[in-house]
């Protein structure tokens, strides 16, 4: 259909300069009202190509990706990113997609130059950069439409668009087709895929299993706020190690 | 029955002819009320703005106060301007009792808290909308208030056509302050007031439906903003 295969990370970019990635998460905890949501999590995540969370609804997917991208902090535990760089240059390198993304009250052009202009992208460079991605993601001939008229794809797209024009090592994506329709579906994938053959590398929270299986390399499975399993994405979708993960590939309900 | 329907009669000629005297008193509502609201406007929206952002010790006091204060009955504003005004009060010096200046800052003391309110509100709820949002982008500080105040202007029209409305119909403040002096601080409401007391009842309509005519159209202004700002929300 499309060539969503995952590439073989030509991942030029990302390598050429010391890189923020991999990256380790030791012992995060995150409690909350008294709740613990995320209980203990270890795991480490390559430089390369698209890691996808899964679990049930509450599981603590959400929760997880917004303490690797530093938007929660954690009660316990930290991320440590690779190289040496500082906090906001960590933050900087980084990039992330809502479930439901906010757009600003202005054109989808507008709403790509802002990310840019806040990333110090300047002058020509700024308006290159606008070009290339808003091609790059098919928003041209949106380019001028009001944001707030946008159809709920177009506003993902939108979204990703602004993610990716900032030329982020990584991407974290909150289930970012989770109310999309199929045709709106595979615009976003065959962007992600675009986007991992440009080095970019993906974290991205998804209950689809078909989904995980075309764009990403290795799962981990979160279930009540711990990892069940971590494993590449041949072995998770044909034979998941842990029993929550065999019942959600399988489709079942576990209690 | 009679009686009012020539009263109405007049008044609709008074507004046709542009009667002078009529035109004197809208000319110093409007530009009574006006400043009021513009200098409310520009105290009002950083005040709101630092107040929906800002975290501090005291300020869910302070928002219930200016909640508080948004209520604020215009006699008791009058009588506070009034005694501070005075002679003997603290701003005596100034000498500004019974013109328009004392006239406006009694409007401004009744419309800021109703600017720094609706402003607070509306960027709190903006803010908690945008924050993960914007965080993930890196916008914080000066930056990310400028972002949040853009994003809701449309809304900020209405709430100073809010203050508007809140001003220049207002009577308890400006009769105390003004006076009500003919030629000097006679503005639309004050004016009504004396002439319905005095039996001038076709001045006192007109003036009314002048009144009525602005309400209606602050009112009409801010319906056709909210309705058609979010559609063409350019940059």
């Amino acid at each position: 259909m499309l060539d969503l295969a995952v590439c073989e990370s030509d991942a030029k970019d990302a390598r050429r300069a010391p890189s923020i990635l991999p990256l380790s998460v030791d012992g995060l905890v995150y409690e909350h009202a008294g709740v613990r949501i995320i209980d203990n999590i270890s795991l480490h995540i390559e430089a390369a190509g698209c890691t996808a969370i899964m679990g049930y609804n509450g599981a603590g997917k959400s929760v997880l990706v917004r303490l690797l991208h530093g938007l929660l902090t954690p009660s316990a535990g930290a991320c440590r990113w690779a190289g040496n760089f500082d906090a906001n240059e960590i933050a900087r390198r980084q990039a992330m997609v809502f479930q439901a993304p906010v757009l600003l009250r202005r054109s989808v052009a507008a709403n790509v130059e802002y990310a840019l202009r806040i990333r110090s992208f300047n002058g020509e460079r700024r308006a290159q950069r606008l070009e290339a991605i808003l091609q790059e993601t098919d928003l041209l001939s949106l380019r001028d439409r009001p944001a707030a008229v946008l159809s709920a794809g177009e506003r993902q797209r939108v979204a990703l668009c602004r993610a990716l024009a900032i030329e982020p090592e990584i991407v974290f994506l909150d289930e970012p087709t989770a109310s999309l329709d199929p045709a709106a579906t595979v615009a976003i994938e065959r962007i992600l895929a675009r986007a991992m053959r440009a080095g970019r590398k993906l974290v991205m929270v998804s209950q689809s299993v078909g989904q995980v299986q075309r764009l990403a390399r290795d799962v981990i499975f979160v279930h009540r706020g711990r990892i069940t399993e971590h494993t590449p994405i041949e072995e998770f979708s044909t034979q998941p190690r842990s029993e929550p993960a065999r019942a959600f590939v399988a489709g079942e309900l576990f209690e | 029955m009679n009686d009012s329907a020539s009263a109405f009669a007049t008044a609709v000629q008074l507004i046709g002819d542009f009667d002078a005297a009529l035109l004197e008193i809208i000319a110093l509502s409007l530009r009574v009320s006006l400043s009021a609201v513009v200098l409310g406007a520009l105290l009002g929206l950083p005040l709101g703005a630092a107040l929906a952002i800002g975290r501090f010790r005291g300020r869910q006091a302070l928002i219930v106060c200016v909640n508080t204060l948004m209520g604020l009955p215009p006699v008791v504003v009058g009588l506070i301007v009034y005694l501070q005004l005075s002679q003997s009060g603290l701003l005596g010096w100034l000498h500004i009792l019974y013109s328009p200046a004392a006239m406006i800052i009694a409007q401004l003391i009744l419309v800021t808290p109703i600017v720094i309110a609706l402003t607070r509100q509306f960027i709190e709820d903006a803010d908690a909308d945008y924050d993960e949002e914007l965080r993930s982008l890196g916008v914080r500080g000066w930056s990310k208030l400028v972002t949040l105040i853009v994003e809701v202007r449309y809304s900020l029209v209405t709430v100073v056509l809010a203050a508007f409305g809140r001003a220049i119909a207002e009577v308890g403040a400006v009769i105390i302050v003004g006076g009500n002096i003919n030629h000097v601080t006679r503005v639309m409401t004050t004016a009504i007031t004396l002439e319905t007391s005095k039996g001038n009842l076709s001045l006192a309509l007109a003036l009314g439906l002048v009144l009525m005519f602005l309400a209606l159209g602050v009112n009409a202004a801010a319906a056709t903003i909210r309705h058609f700002a979010p559609k063409v929300a350019y940059a």
